[in-house]
């Protein structure tokens, strides 16, 4: 899967009219209605804010370098760990992959000349930068510092940092994610090729249905929470206030209702991503298809019925803890369905390890652990001794970034061609896909043993017997940030001094990889009908040559 | 390019509102009522939040909310809703006009919808105007000992749980207003469009899709009208 | 070319009986509220208005008849996933007091 070589009856991709030199100006960027420039503005928003999310984790990690506080004040650690939060939740991890390989891909993958709703798509994008502004703007002028979680009453009442203001900015980016839900389940509703029926949709499809079916039914709850708090703050309408006969549970009942349910709005595109390359790099089709197509649906519905488990030990009656645990156990079933699928997938399988794959088999492993372990946080006894510690910090990180990441950066490799008409590096790009996994490692892993030893989290200062493992934990962070720096180097590289990727260098099952890499503004010369099965890779490479038919 | 000129041949012979990224005009609307249906969803889990923070505290402070809500005047809520649903007969109505191809009376439709839409934000107008003048809006300045019930004599409940309620009424209907007004712009918008012709027998889709955000906002105020006005009235 | 599947079957004249009794419903529930059924009330008055929506839905917004079963599976899932809201909650508010 290296460079390949172009014939001499195929023009570069420089001299033919894609979506990408289709139009140079500013405005033709700005006012863009294509989902592919759309994906790529988004690319460039999302990256930037990932970065800053980054900082903020920097100085935390710094901080933490020392058991006293002496990088800066309580409050000002409150407010960088609070940051660090926010911008990372609502301006990375929700819209990244969707935002940026969905709206590039879906079109593509059923065969469509652009999502439902274009304009829509371009609002999403406007709102998010919105968002991303305000939320600068709250940085520039004090931040806030109840943690992303904004918890009443410390948030609508206690603190006099901005929280209206960054509530609103989260609340405009819910309606950029809710806008591209929206855009997504109508386009593979109605605009799926001739032939191509659900059960021949790609599974990166089907995770982006299911993802979009969270966002549509969750964030909006979250958005009346916001409303509510800045209605607190602002007209003293004191729904949370318990003077007034109000439960601040309450508050955190509607928070969780999204936010449980908007764990699985990150995490479903990512295992949607890996799908793609473990068939593509096992050249097999995947085992037990409607399973894992179903399981999606089967996650974001369950995961609708788990939130009071971020609560257990908030004052929520014994019994609803129960219940909310029993249910938790459930919603690991699905995701452990995907695994053992993916994993039979490989056996008898072809496997070759380009990065993609090398990003894919790291979400495997880290993802399995990540899930485990929220596995030992539903189960109420262990929680009680273990929540809000370091163990939950580990825990969501390894599938938010161990999961999540790893299967944007896998699949933004694997896509990278298509959208950029270049191949990256693979030698720096195995070697940045070995710092992020052991950089990750590093990091995370001493984070679940601080948790079961005791050191909470959102904590400035802790007992110098922690020490050793906090430092073991900013070393890793440091692995870690090289390794996500260099593929911003090299992919930007690429743009200029890559080889010209042909229209599918992996022989890659899918429809995407019949347009041209990068593709026109229109995507396909006439619509495809489908007659093959997904993941044909038994037909692919029985025929010799790239693409499936 | 080439493909991009075959695509703009292939369109030609069809409906100017047909955007090209659609294969059909059949396509097109039934994406676009999805579209609207899949929005309209969202507006029931946002109203969801204060209808479940509203069932929790009425179950917990009963007598507060009962006596609370005995404050709201029946009669200005019921026309209210009278009134809403006239709008909802005029909006199915204009919609029909539409389907018809009768342009003037589809314009008459809608202005009917808009004033009768922005009767009711009138009478809610008096409505908290009233709320305001007997001190029942919370914060500083809310008081509920000065209130009397038609005997004349204190209500026996909680003031700050009187007070959540009408947190709570404020709230709901402060968001349900919103809407209304939101509705009442869309209409005239449309209203404007529809004089000028923009919609024929083969394209009314737009009246279509704000007639359904209309029939929504109505819904709420189905629930909204027992749950906040009639609470308990037999005492 | 396009079809008007589902306005055809509705008349003006339906239409307007359904807004009548519309109004008849809320007339029933202000009468029913000034009865006192106990522990009825509420029941009684939800379910009028749960009627009233219901009609609304079906034959203003022309779920009844709609080309495709997938508006109704959406409106149901809607009203599914509040309902989820509602009866989880009270699960933790109604079981607090329990020992």
């Amino acid at each position: 899967m290296a460079s390949t070589v172009i014939p001499a009856n195929q023009a570069p991709a420089s001299t033919t009219t894609n979506y990408l030199n289709n139009g140079h100006s500013l405005k033709s960027w700005l006012l863009t209605t294509d989902h592919k420039r759309i994906a790529v503005l988004y690319l460039i928003s999302v990256t930037v804010f990932f970065f800053l999310g980054g900082f903020f984790a920097m100085l935390i990690r710094l901080e933490l370098l020392t058991p006293e506080g002496d990088l800066m004040q309580a409050d000002t650690y409150n407010k960088v760990f609070t940051m660090h939060g926010m911008i990372m939740v609502f301006f990375f991890l929700i819209p990244v992959v969707p935002a940026v390989l969905g709206n590039f891909l879906i079109p593509l993958m059923i065969g469509a000349k652009d999502l439902a709703f274009p304009r829509i798509n371009l609002l999403s994008w406007y709102l998010y930068v919105i968002g991303v502004l305000l939320i600068s703007h709250v940085m520039l002028t004090g931040g806030v510092d109840t943690g992303w979680t904004f918890y009443s009453p410390f948030s609508t009442e206690y603190t006099n940092t901005k929280i209206v203001e960054a509530g609103l900015a989260a609340f405009i980016a819910g309606f950029s994610s809710i806008f591209t839900g929206l855009n997504f389940i109508v386009t593979i509703h109605r605009m799926r090729a001739p032939g191509l029926t659900w059960n021949r949709l790609p599974l990166f499809v089907w995770a982006n249905y299911a993802t979009s079916i969270i966002m549509i039914l969750g964030t909006p709850v979250v958005a009346i929470t916001i409303v509510l708090v800045a209605v607190e703050r602002l007209f003293h309408l004191g729904i949370f206030d318990p003077r007034l006969g109000g439960d601040p549970l309450l508050f955190q009942h509607l928070f969780w209702f999204y936010s449980h349910p908007a764990v699985y709005i990150m995490i479903l595109p990512s295992m949607g991503v890996i799908s793609e390359l473990i068939t593509c790099f096992s050249r097999k089709r995947v085992f037990g298809y409607n399973f894992v197509a179903l399981s999606s649906i089967a996650i974001a519905v369950i995961g609708f019925l788990v939130w009071a488990h971020h609560m257990f030990v908030a004052g929520i009656s014994l019994y609803a803890a129960m219940i909310f645990s029993f249910l938790t156990f459930f919603v690991g079933v699905p995701s452990a369905v995907k695994v053992f699928n993916w994993t039979a997938t490989l056996y008898r399988g072809s496997i070759s390890y380009a990065t993609p794959m090398l990003y894919a088999f790291g979400f495997i492993g880290l993802f399995t652990i990540g899930g485990l372990t929220g596995l030992f946080l539903a189960t109420l006894g262990i929680d009680v001794h273990v929540t809000d510690t370091y163990f939950v910090v580990a825990h969501f990180h390894y599938v938010m970034v161990g999961g999540v990441l790893m299967g944007y950066l896998g699949g933004m490799h694997f896509w990278w061609p298509k959208i950029s008409g270049r191949m990256y590096p693979e030698g720096w790009a195995k070697l940045s896909a070995l710092l992020v996994f052991v950089g990750f490692n590093l990091t995370f892993f001493p984070q679940f043993i601080l948790g079961y030893v005791g050191m909470p989290r959102r904590y400035w200062q802790y007992p110098p017997e922690f020490q050793v493992l906090n430092v073991l934990s900013t070393a890793g962070a440091s692995v870690l940030a090289v390794g996500y720096l260099l593929p911003m180097i090299y992919l930007l590289w690429s743009l200029k001094y890559g080889p010209i990727a042909d229209a599918n260098p992996w022989r890659a099952a899918g429809l995407e990889w019949q347009a041209a890499s990068p593709p026109t503004t229109f995507n396909f010369d006439e619509t495809p009908v489908v007659t093959w099965e997904a993941y044909n890779y038994d037909e692919i490479d029985a025929n010799g040559h790239g693409g499936s038919h | 390019m080439s493909d991009n000129q075959a695509i703009a041949v292939e369109h030609e012979a069809h409906n100017p509102a047909l955007l090209h990224h659609f294969s059909s005009e059949q396509q097109q609307k039934n994406a676009a009522s999805l579209g609207m249906w899949l929005f309209l969803v969202t507006e029931i889990m946002f109203f969801g939040g204060m209808f479940c923070a509203y069932l929790i505290y009425r179950v917990q402070h009963f007598n507060a909310f009962a006596a609370a809500s005995q404050q709201l005047s029946i009669k200005l809520g019921a026309f209210n809703t009278a009134v809403l649903i006239v709008s909802s007969v005029t909006v199915v109505l204009a919609v029909k006009a539409a389907e018809a191809g009768k342009r003037k009376l589809l314009v008459s439709y809608l202005v009917v919808t808009v004033l009768l839409g922005m009767t009711f934000l009138v009478v809610k107008g008096f409505e908290y105007r009233e709320k305001f003048e007997k001190h029942h809006v919370p914060g500083p300045t809310f008081n509920f000992t000065d209130t009397f019930d038609d005997n004349g004599k204190q209500i026996p409940v909680n003031p700050k749980e009187a007070e959540l309620f009408f947190s709570i009424y404020f709230a709901m209907t402060g968001m349900h207003a919103l809407h209304m007004i939101i509705g009442c712009g869309l209409f005239s918008v449309l209203a404007v469009f529809a004089w000028k012709g923009h919609y024929t027998p083969g394209y009314y889709t737009p009246i279509e899709n704000a007639g359904l955000y209309w029939h929504l906002v109505d819904i709420i105020w189905i629930y909204l009208f027992p749950l906040l006005y009639l609470i308990s009235r037999h005492s | 070319m396009s079809e008007h599947e589902e306005h055809a079957s509705h008349s003006i004249g339906f239409s307007l009986l359904i807004g009548a009794g519309l109004l008849v419903l809320t007339a029933t529930t202000v009468a029913a509220a000034f009865v006192n059924l106990g522990p009825f009330n509420p029941v009684i008055a939800l379910l009028i208005a749960t009627i009233k929506a219901t009609l609304v839905i079906l034959f203003f917004m022309h779920v009844k008849g709609a080309s495709e079963k997938l508006t109704g599976a959406v409106v149901v899932s809607g009203f599914f996933f509040f309902a989820i809201l509602i009866a989880l909650s009270m699960a933790d508010y109604l079981t607090r007091s329990w020992r």
